[in-house]
């Protein structure tokens, strides 16, 4: 009997080709778009046909594209759920005067768990996405599901699914995470899919207008508390408009006349107040991480050289790792990193295959 | 695979012989009723004998029955009707909390555009509307209330006839609106019996096509016409050309529905019974509203609604789906996405309880055989989705 596979439809253009693929492949497919949120999007931006996940014509979309394949196609509600473990939490992480990735908390406590949750309910053997990255296996790393960068160097998701464990990983499938986003495009273009045009989906799919100021400001207003920007010496040089306004590295917007550019080094959320100094100053050598996922080994026992990414555009870098009591890792690089971040993850990777990853807590100095 | 349909409040099949009036219609007789010739005459007798067949399924004179393009399409006019030709009497409206949305959103609609509306109290459970009740929402300045006949969730029969009389020994001048959607071809109705001035009938759920329904609007009190202004048609209350083979089909098919009402009643009844007893066998399955075993004439024969137990209705639908079980779970929204049903939580029903809501509803597509499976997969599904729950799996 072909196996079953319960396929996340968003109506964008590679989970459509990826469900297409996994027809082709002989797979049961069962088209669903996931329902996360809906609300609070204004009548007006809806009326326009707004571009985030959850819009009616992302639906009707992925709805088509099932129509055509010829597969059973579902509306899932995750909407208690993804206020839950994603918006809580992002509005958690902010008013901590970190930087959170909601992406990262959607793939661990959405995708790869209530809905993995979903296909076994429906007694399906894999969910699969149309995420850029494989699963695969490597005698090195003797008996664990590995996680690997996509094809496509630029689309390369690894970055946001390093809480994949190896549960999710041996019941996932990333059909196109093989190929160049080009190709995958041509690929809709060749079933007819009427996706294949659409543009690329945004940063975050809840903030309808990509304000996330704006977006904080109506949910956690008291988070939002103006104080003061002092120097690296402690002296207040001016005002900010709320912590969760500024990140580390930021350098326009801190309405700042000074001799030379400066660049926010930290958020210190005790004093309520933005640190800034000089480039140099936003360079460090290293880092702790806790919340930790090991993907090609078990645990991390012993110190280990390996290349370290700490934002999902950052360049990797090499860095040796050591274990830090329970449950956390220090990083320390081999070369000082720009703008370290709170809240964001560091993931680490051993040629194509990540190792496992967390999330960063401080930097060193 | 089977296909077991269990989802008869929704839409059901077409009868054949409403299916062949209808093609006649779109491809002998296809003329425009408002046509002075000969064509045109042929369509014009076919609506004004729908007219005659509808009315008489509800006790009422031909010249009381405007076409609509459904039952949503009734309860908008009936509501926006009634208040726009009223407002020297006020601005008042009462209903209850689990009306269909056709008239819960449109009396949200109006209360945005400064009306009143009265939600009102219901019994737990089965959503029962005492008179007592009825008459405590009501003020001098109240136009309208409009109380479902059946609800479409939960089945329950409410007492239009009674709610009515008190209302309007208060009250004679307000309006009384039913909304018998789900009431028409399982109960009998009569308009006059009743009591009401407007009620609600569609045609796809007797058995007819869909796109077509009517509203019952008593001779005699101040009402308005409906949103289309125009050619005039259906005496000037609703332009735009007669959906003519609808029309007649929804005729036949009222007809038909008025000549079987009692065996498709005992029908529904038996099936509905059967697959009852099957599943509330199941620990932690729960009946939701009436129970149809004590009061049998409160509950529309055809309706079961059941709760299970730490399950998810969501879950336990797609997979039903997946075994050709075709039911149905409290309101969908817009996207197709399940949400708690709104008529539950407005009985008293937890969040969960609302969340793992299932509606079957049966009718003329079943067999006994049919009901069997369904409570053979009903049961297999609740068993498999436990034991996927339990810790420690």
């Amino acid at each position: 009997m072909a196996r079953r596979v319960l396929m996340a439809m968003s109506g964008g253009v590679d989970s459509s080709v990826a469900a297409a693929l996994l027809v082709e492949q002989g797979y049961e497919v069962i088209g669903v778009t996931m329902n996360t949120w809906t609300d609070d999007i204004p009548e007006e931006i809806q009326m326009n046909q707004h571009s985030g996940c959850c819009s009616l014509a992302a639906v009707e979309d992925a709805r088509s594209v099932a129509h055509k394949l010829g597969i059973p196609y579902y509306v899932m509600n995750f909407q208690g759920q993804f206020a839950r473990t994603v918006i809580d939490y992002f509005i958690a992480e902010y008013t901590r005067g970190r930087t959170p990735n909601p992406c990262i908390a959607c793939n661990r406590y959405v995708k790869f768990s209530a809905f993995l949750e979903k296909a076994r309910q429906l007694e399906c053997d894999y969910v699969a996405t149309g995420h850029y990255a494989v699963i695969g296996q490597d005698e090195r790393f003797p008996g664990r599901w590995l996680l690997g960068k996509s094809a496509d160097a630029r689309k390369d998701q690894t970055y946001v699914l390093h809480n994949l464990t190896q549960e999710a990983l041996a019941h996932a499938l990333f059909p196109v995470g093989g190929m160049q986003k080009s190709e995958v495009r041509a690929l809709a273009a060749r079933y007819g899919l009427v996706t294949a045009d659409k543009p690329d989906s945004q940063e975050i799919c809840f903030v309808y207008d990509n304000d996330y100021g704006r977006f904080l400001k109506e949910r956690a207003p008291e988070a939002i508390v103006p104080g003061p920007i002092l120097n690296t010496r402690g002296e207040v040089i001016g005002q900010h408009r709320g912590l969760p306004l500024y990140t580390v590295g930021q350098r326009k917007g801190l309405g700042l006349t000074t001799a030379r550019p400066v660049y926010v080094t930290e958020l210190d959320v005790e004093r309520n107040a933005v640190i800034v100094g000089e480039d140099e100053e936003t360079y460090r050598p290293g880092l702790i991480a806790s919340d930790l996922n090991w993907i090609a080994i078990p645990a991390l026992t012993a110190p280990r050289r390996c290349r370290a990414k700490i934002r999902r555009m950052a360049p990797e870098a090499d860095c040796t790792i050591y274990p830090d009591g329970e449950g956390a890792v220090r990083v320390e690089f081999d070369r000082p990193q720009r703008a370290i971040t709170p809240g964001q993850a560091v993931v680490f990777y051993e040629g194509n295959w990540v190792l496992g990853g967390g999330t960063i807590d401080r930097a060193l100095k | 695979m089977r296909t077991v349909y269990c989802d008869h409040a929704a839409t059901t099949r077409c009868h054949p012989e409403v299916a062949r009036r209808i093609y006649e219609y779109l491809t002998e007789n296809y003329g425009n009723p408002s046509s002075i010739h000969a064509v045109g005459r042929q369509a014009r007798k076919g609506v004004e004998e729908a007219r005659a067949q509808v009315a008489a399924l509800i006790g009422a004179q031909p010249s009381e029955v405007f076409f609509t393009s459904g039952g949503t399409e009734a309860d908008n006019w009936a509501l926006r009707g009634a208040m726009a030709a009223n407002r020297a009497k006020g601005n008042h409206l009462i209903i209850t909390p689990y009306e269909h949305h056709a008239v819960l959103d449109t009396a949200l609609a109006l209360q945005r555009e400064g009306y009143e509306v009265t939600l009102l109290d219901v019994e737990p459970n089965t959503g029962i509307v005492t008179p007592e009740a009825l008459l405590a929402a009501m003020r001098p300045t109240t136009v309208l209330i409009s109380v479902m006949a059946v609800n479409n969730e939960i089945g329950t029969v409410l007492d239009i006839a009674g709610l009515c009389a008190a209302a309007k020994a208060k009250d004679p001048g307000v309006i009384f609106h039913t909304d018998a959607v789900q009431a028409a071809g399982y109960i009998p109705l009569d308009v006059k019996a009743l009591g009401v001035d407007l009620l609600s009938i569609s045609s796809h759920k007797i058995y007819g096509p869909k796109g077509v329904g009517a509203l019952y609007v008593r001779k005699g009190f101040r009402f308005a016409p409906g949103l289309t202004t125009g050619g005039g048609q259906e005496r000037k209350m609703r332009s735009g050309t007669e959906n003519v083979p609808g029309i007649v089909g929804f005729g036949l098919a009222a007809e038909i529905a008025a000549r079987e009402l009692e065996r498709r009643a005992a029908h529904a009844r038996e099936m509905r019974d059967l697959f009852l007893r099957g599943v509330l066998a199941i620990d932690g399955v729960r009946l939701n509203g009436v129970d149809p075993f004590v009061h049998p004439e409160l509950r529309h024969p055809g309706n079961a609604n059941v709760s299970v137990e730490g399950v998810e209705g969501e879950a336990m639908l797609l997979r039903l789906d997946m075994a050709g079980v075709c039911a149905s779970s409290g309101s969908a929204c817009t996207s197709g996405s399940l949400e708690p049903s709104h008529v539950l939580l407005a009985v008293g029903c937890s969040r969960e309880a609302a969340q793992s809501s299932l509606r079957f509803s049966f009718g003329e597509e079943n067999t006994a055989e049919d009901v069997q499976y369904a409570v053979e997969q009903f049961a297999r599904s609740v068993e498999f989705l436990r034991k996927l729950a339990a810790p420690g799996r």
